[in-house]
């Protein structure tokens, strides 16, 4: 299903919610509205106030994550019970600071409480969640949220941290002051959960009143801001002692070293490279597993149901394809377990802090590093990761450029080349020709990287340096329920893609390579051959088996030069030409579209029949060296293997990435003109490097 | 005087925000306003952004967005 049917079908069923609600509705009229069983709640907060965890415990596992129509931010939502016999849908909005409307989080904010999201009620009653260590720019959202008239129920959390701090707060006066309820909840302690849920109910249908003099209308903005801040400064003053002025101690001390101008930078790239070694070791155990279950999967497949085109497109099209893409799932789990973690905690805001500088001379924000960063392991997670930024351009800028990082999918393409081509080969005696190419290719896809963001930032990107003014949060434990959560949701949305667009794609790419199928007769004619010959000696059967294998083999290779993809390699040879690459070549690039690694593959199976009188040629890298033009020169000269190094460093070849990106970006457009301008670069280079290389004299 | 100038460690009042764009706008939702008490925590290892603390929390912001925080100590 593509997204678009995914977003109808939710639609639908929520159009069927909406009208079942409506009859339960009139049906009770008469009554009071908030007999209604099903309410609307929003649960809004600053983030880092503890706004996810009371999400998470009011809903439980049952939540609905998806995109805001027609933009990426996230809408999560769930069911809370909040007594025996209502339950309300519980918004969770995106985290604010205000809802001026001037980013794109607070205009979502602002329409969902105005009631102007499709299928989406206007709030019965909103949750602000306020963070009691940080009570004056907290409460700035909540003097706003009265404006919308929805009452409101005041959840103050970390009262715990703020105790210890030795701020009293009275939240009886608290609640005075503000003309509304005020409980101190605690998730971890089970505190004031109740409380809030009876709150809720008792202000439901009550008309809230704005608690200070400020004329919404006719005010300047600014103004309004103002009067804010004197009014939450009057009622802090009144409600909260301060018995220690030495607040916030603790993550001070903790910024001295991990925000040390020297110290800093070392401790971010330590534990950089540390998330991402325990991401490849950690990941590699689980992923065999996947691999071998999936391989396992297509060999019970294939030996249980009848031979034939549904079984080849069970196992080679469907198992094959989905299963090599949820073979990631590993790393995109244990990713997003760190990024969770690092940004619970309140690390990631410090690393963007040490960062900003370098990543700004791009035009990019501190935060785009982690993104960048992790799409060295793989472009989808990096690429979900771009969610932490939240100007729109600069988030697409750096999905733009995430896929220039050479990911752990590149690999194989790179080392089968230099195995092939340069082995044992040194620079001045000691250094390997192979790691200077290797680290040439990660170098080339870092530049390009930085010169596409200067020039997207610079054009159709172009907007102000995004601004940086960012809370550094105060350090705290990680909650495990949120880390857990966050990772599966992001671990679940992977794998519905996976089920999806790049099932069909999968499908799309076996079919290219499948058909049309060679008659029966002309592929029978081996076997006959061989079964004629049939004796009882061993050494013949042997012979026989090996004969039936190369002739099977053989049969491969024939059926896919035959194949619409063998075609489409005849057919851009031409256009493919100028790189040093023959069709053979451009049959491997058209089925690697799915992943960089079916290179490989596809290669085997292409020179599989290329084997003729060559006894030695056993393997796919002396096959590839033996291969020759019709004029008798060799196809592959080390020229041409760095050409197809330089052409896969910069080529998108990842029908996940482009799946993800369409879901990231929530456009058609942009996805495809990044498949465009990433094909063109990539063919560009390989270019320069073909007829550059042969004109200095290589290949 | 601005909030770039400030010396690390050195506290000031805040006097005036200058300009109007999407920036100060957000400086002003943040709580930086006319009469607010700031502090510089320090600077980042290349010399920008800057960390304060404000209405007892952190904020990081480059110097070309504190240059906008006029101040006096």
């Amino acid at each position: 299903m593509t997204n678009k049917e995914e977003e109808k079908k939710r639609r639908g069923e929520e159009e069927k919610k909406s009208e079942t609600h409506k009859t339960q509705f009139s049906e009770t009229k008469n009554q009071k509205p908030n007999t209604k069983n099903q309410l609307t709640i929003a649960l809004a907060g600053n983030p880092n106030a503890g706004k996810t965890t009371l999400f998470n415990s009011l809903t439980g596992l049952k939540q609905k994550v998806a995109n805001y129509p027609g933009v990426t931010i996230e809408r999560k939502e769930g069911n809370w019970k909040i007594d025996g016999e209502k339950s309300a849908r519980l918004i969770d909005l995106p985290g604010l600071y205000s809802l001026d409307a001037t980013s794109l989080d607070e205009q979502i904010a602002s329409d969902v409480l105005t009631g102007k999201v499709e299928n989406l009620a206007k709030p019965d009653a909103v949750i602000a969640v306020v963070d009691a260590t940080n009570l004056e720019r907290n409460l700035y959202l909540v003097t706003q949220i009265f404006e919308y008239e929805i009452p409101v129920v005041i959840a103050l959390t970390m009262i715990d941290t703020a105790e210890k701090q030795k701020h009293e707060i009275d939240t009886a006066k608290l609640s005075k002051l503000l003309k509304t309820p005020v409980i101190a909840v605690n998730v971890a302690g089970n505190r004031g959960i109740e409380e809030l849920a009876e709150k809720v109910l008792d202000i439901l249908d009550t008309t809230p009143k704005i608690p200070f003099d400020i004329n919404i209308n006719s005010e300047t903005d600014n103004a309004k801001i103002f009067a804010r801040y004197n009014f939450i400064s009057e009622v802090v003053q009144e409600s909260v002692k301060h018995n220690d002025v030495a607040e916030h101690q603790i993550s001070e001390k903790i910024d001295r070293v991990l925000t040390h101008k020297f110290f800093g930078l070392i401790i971010l790239v330590a534990i950089l490279l540390l998330v991402f070694q325990t991401i490849f070791s950690w990941a590699s155990l689980p992923m065999d597993l996947l691999e071998k279950g999936f391989g396992a999967l297509g060999d019970l497949v294939k030996t249980t149901l009848p031979k034939g085109m549904l079984n080849d497109l069970i196992v080679d099209g469907i198992i094959a394809g989905v299963g090599g893409v949820l073979v990631f799932l590993p790393q995109i789990l244990l990713l997003f377990l760190f990024i969770s973690i690092l940004e619970d905690t309140g690390y990631m805001a410090r690393a963007a802090f040490l960062l900003d500088k370098l990543m700004s001379r791009v035009g990019l924000h501190g935060k785009a590093f982690l993104p960048l960063m992790s799409s060295f392991a793989c472009a989808i997670p990096g690429i979900m990761a771009a969610r932490t930024i939240e100007n729109p351009k600069d988030r697409l800028a750096t999905i733009l450029i995430a896929p220039f990082m050479s990911c752990s999918a590149r690999l194989p393409v790179y080392t089968l080349m230099i195995a092939a081509f340069f082995t044992g080969q040194t620079v001045f005696g000691f250094i390997s020709v192979g790691a200077l190419l290797m680290l040439a290719m990660y170098g080339l896809g870092i530049i390009t990287a930085i010169i596409a963001a200067f020039i997207l930032k610079r054009t159709l990107l172009k907007s102000p340096p995004p601004p940086f003014v960012m809370e550094l949060p105060p350090y705290r434990l990680p909650n495990l329920r949120t880390v857990l959560q966050n990772m599966l949701t992001r671990g679940w949305l992977f794998v519905k893609r996976a089920g999806t667009v790049i099932l069909a794609i999968s499908i799309i790419l076996w079919a290219l390579t499948y058909f049309p199928r060679p008659t029966e007769t002309a592929s029978n004619n081996v076997v006959t051959a061989i079964s004629e010959e049939k004796c009882l000696c061993p050494e013949t059967e042997a012979r026989l088996a090996e004969e039936a294998k190369k002739a099977e083999e053989e049969k491969q290779s024939q059926a896919l030069q035959n194949s619409y993809a063998g075609q489409l390699g005849h057919l851009i040879e031409p256009v493919i030409a100028p790189l040093g690459f023959d069709w053979k070549i451009g049959v491997a690039l058209i089925a690697s579209f799915a992943a960089r690694e079916v290179l490989v593959s596809t290669l085997s199976i292409i020179y599989n029949g290329d084997k003729e009188g060559t006894e030695e040629s056993e393997t796919l890298i002396s096959s590839i060296k033996d291969a020759k033009k019709a004029d008798g020169t060799p196809v592959w000269t080390p020229l041409t293997a760095v050409t197809l190094m330089v052409f896969f460093v910069l080529a998108i070849q990842c029908m996940s990435t482009i799946a993800v990106v369409r879901r990231e970006t929530n456009s058609w457009s942009w996805t495809l003109f990044m498949v465009g301008y990433m094909t063109a670069l990539a063919y560009f280079a390989a270019f320069l490097t073909y007829q550059g290389g042969k004109l200095l004299g290589f290949g | 005087m601005n909030l770039a100038n400030l010396a690390i460690g050195s506290e000031a009042k805040v006097t005036k925000i200058i300009g109007n764009n999407p920036i100060t706008r957000r400086l002003m939702e943040m709580g930086i306003i006319p009469g607010v008490a700031v502090k510089v925590i320090k600077t980042a290892p290349f010399g920008d952004p800057i960390e304060i603390r404000v209405r007892g929390y952190s904020l990081a912001m480059r110097k070309s967005e504190a240059e906008a925080i006029e101040v006096s100590e």
